[in-house]
């Protein structure tokens, strides 16, 4: 077992100001809306994954997490492992935000040559750090991955996305195993609790709960908290930064859809992009005028 | 004057193909998976021990249609493909005659151990329904494209491995198969494919069928790409006169010896097509055939020692050089060589295909590129966006 007395401090204060809550917030609804005109563009894409993780992975990338975009390869970069291959393109839009690569490229998705792949790979573009899609596998890198940082003693945390469904893989329960033998505490995973899955409700599928206390029994820290509040999301994370013996599952219960209410809840937008048109001017409305959160003259 | 025996050529008609072969408008295409569903449906009415298991795909498996008409005998896996081969096996056991399916990459990409043990070392009686085989699953990309299984069954011994070439073989493959006792490994694809086969095509697993007479080299293909090589032989006859025999070798494994071991004596040269990794595949079983048997010159289409990625289906395997044009190229170089001469150190099927991508990538980058939005940081305003689009 590597030595945990030394490893991970907390390099970056995550108290959120109502100012930066607010930006984050806004940031959250134009990554959606690029997402929509990504994924339409494409023709093909998984549409209700992504728009549930938008808050997860702006917060992720625009305050919790310590990275350079502009040195992906940076060696002391937070880690950011999506098990859950297929919601990439919510990562895609995140760090074409973040400026990993120009905006442009979002007009490439899963088209022949293009950087962007279908599901995400590490050969196309090396800051995805894992290629995935096949479920599962991702769990198991990234503990992988922990566990060489507290080897070598690394500044940097590992947080691990994966979906809900994919819990229905025995190898992620293999990857808590190791994580929880092993005290990973640099290691935080992050559950898109949105209960859908390709076929129906996680629960008519392959029910999942009581998911809480299946992770506790793993000898993990779980913590449930709220996966489109933004403020809840953080204050998630900066729980698990204060754990120093166990890994976190961070279980985000978030809403399938989230921002287009035609969306909103259905499985049968899991694996599908709106139609060109009536249909994606539609959701594109929606995002824009959701609750009221952004104004009018944004473009 | 005596009347001399000339060679046949053409297509053979007691195959029973289509009758518009090269007319693509009147061609029907439908993809391979319907065969499945519908097959398997056809099989559960046949033999109520006929189950299904499915990971969570079970519209894009086509397995739906068997939980529609037999739901108490469909069962939902979830997203768990080892279980999936050994609650099959378990399945298997007991009399039931599973099919467990899901895609291709998954099972028996995944689930591989599983199956060599719980299926083949057991010698039970499982059908592996592998979907989205091949490249027809396009702008999901590499990961879920499947270039391997045809590699990995076909090694595993008790395993029969069939791929069929359209979507009416498909479903005979299916029905086949449940009669069929013991492993059984099959693959079909997503998107839509010609259908070139009838009712009266006759099917038989392990026997080969000779889909065009010919006496210059033979072509064997499996799968989908079976149209592709009929094209290649017609575009080989009409421009250059070559007479190519096109078999269609739909089963793997156990594969049909004497049929190969003919056409290699007879032709003296073969190209293998597949939308699959050559190396390990058909054309790893044709030559193993043909080096212990008949040693000839033997050129290979299909996946060259890559993956593939992302894109629409038909410009990966454009790009992977699995199309008729490349077919032609390699029976050019197959030609060259049984005739003795010299040829280049890498197939000119290889690098065309490899110059082709390059081009392809180029051209669709550029066109995607050049439609950015004012907001991306390109020309065009951001309504012109195909989401903004009315």
């Amino acid at each position: 077992m590597p030595n945990l007395s030394k490893g991970p401090k907390v390099r970056k204060p995550l108290h959120l100001h109502e100012k930066k809550l607010k930006s984050l917030e806004k940031k959250a609804f134009e990554i959606r809306e690029d997402l929509i005109d990504m994924l339409v563009e494409a023709g093909s894409g998984h549409s209700a994954g992504p728009l549930g993780m938008a808050d997860v992975f702006t917060a992720l990338y625009f305050h919790v997490m310590v990275h350079d975009p502009k040195k992906p390869g940076w060696k002391n970069r937070d880690r950011l492992i999506l098990s859950n291959g297929h919601i990439t393109p919510i990562r895609y839009a995140a760090m074409a935000h973040a400026g990993y690569f120009p905006k442009k490229q979002m007009m490439t998705l899963r088209k022949l040559g293009s950087p962007l792949q279908g599901h995400p790979e590490l050969e196309y573009l090396p800051a995805v750090e894992t290629t995935s899609g096949p479920l599962g596998s991702g769990s198991s890198q990234a503990a992988g991955i922990a566990y060489a940082g507290l080897m070598d003693q690394s500044p940097w945390r590992v947080y691990c996305v994966m979906g809900d469904g994919e819990l229905n893989e025995g190898q992620v329960w293999e990857a808590f195993q190791f994580a929880g033998n092993n005290k990973l505490f640099n290691l935080t995973f992050i559950i898109d609790r949105n209960n859908i899955q390709i076929d129906g409700a996680t629960e008519d599928v392959m029910p999942l709960e009581p998911l809480v206390d299946k992770l506790e029994a793993f000898n993990l820290n779980v913590i449930r908290c709220a996966g489109n509040s933004i403020r809840d999301f953080v204050s998630a994370v900066e729980h698990a930064q204060s754990i120093s013996e166990k890994s976190t599952v961070i279980i985000a219960d978030t809403i399938p859809g989230y921002g287009i209410d035609f969306m909103e809840f259905d499985f049968t937008w899991h694996g599908k992009p709106p139609k060109a048109g009536e249909e994606s001017q539609s959701a594109v409305n929606h995002l824009r005028t959701l609750a009221g959160r952004i104004s009018s003259e944004h473009e | 004057m005596a009347k001399t025996k000339r060679p046949q050529k053409g297509i053979n008609k007691e195959m029973h193909l289509v009758r518009h072969l090269f007319n693509e408008d009147k061609l029907k295409h439908v993809p391979t998976r319907n065969g499945y569903g519908e097959g398997v449906v056809e099989a559960g009415e046949a033999n109520k021990n006929v189950v299904v298991l499915c990971c969570d795909l079970t519209e894009s498996t086509r397995s739906h249609l068997f939980k529609k008409a037999f739901p108490d005998r469909f069962i939902q896996m979830g997203i768990a493909e080892q279980a999936l081969a050994s609650i099959g096996a378990g399945l298997s056991l007991v009399g039931k005659v599973p099919f467990i399916s899901s895609y291709a990459a998954f099972s028996p990409g995944r689930n591989w151990e599983q199956i060599k043990t719980g299926v083949a070392l057991q010698n039970s009686n499982v059908k592996i329904a592998g979907a989205h085989a091949g490249l027809s699953v396009g702008p999901d990309g590499a990961t879920h494209q499947m270039l391997e299984d045809i590699a990995i069954t076909r090694i595993l011994p008790n395993m029969t491995v069939v791929v069929p070439c359209d979507y009416l073989e498909t479903k005979k493959t299916t029905i086949a198969g449940a009669k069929k006792k013991g492993p059984f490994y099959f693959r079909f694809a997503r998107s839509a494919s010609p259908v070139i086969t009838t009712k009266q095509t006759p099917f038989k697993i392990g026997r080969a069928e000779t889909f065009r007479f010919g006496e210059d080299l033979t072509i064997i293909a499996a799968g989908p790409l079976m149209y592709e090589a009929l094209l290649a032989a017609e575009m080989l006859s009409k421009d250059h006169g070559i007479e190519a025999r096109v078999i269609n070798c739909h089963t793997i494994r156990p594969l049909d010896v004497k049929a190969i071991v003919k056409a290699a004596k007879e032709t003296g040269a073969i190209v293998t097509v597949e939308e699959a990794q050559v190396a390990g595949g058909l054309a790893g079983a044709v030559c193993e055939t043909l080096a212990l048997t008949t040693p000839i010159p033997v050129e290979r289409i299909g996946a060259q020692d890559r993956f593939g990625e992302s894109g629409e289906p038909r410009q990966v395997q454009e790009g992977l050089g699995v199309t008729a044009p490349f077919i032609a190229m390699a029976a050019d170089r197959v030609l060259q060589r049984k005739m003795g001469k010299r040829v280049s150190a890498i197939p000119a099927h290889i690098t065309a295909a490899e110059q082709r991508l390059e081009l392809a990538q180029k051209e669709i980058m550029s066109e995607a590129l050049s439609r950015a939005p004012k907001k991306w940081g390109g020309k065009k305003p951001n309504n012109t966006l195909k989401s903004r689009k009315k």
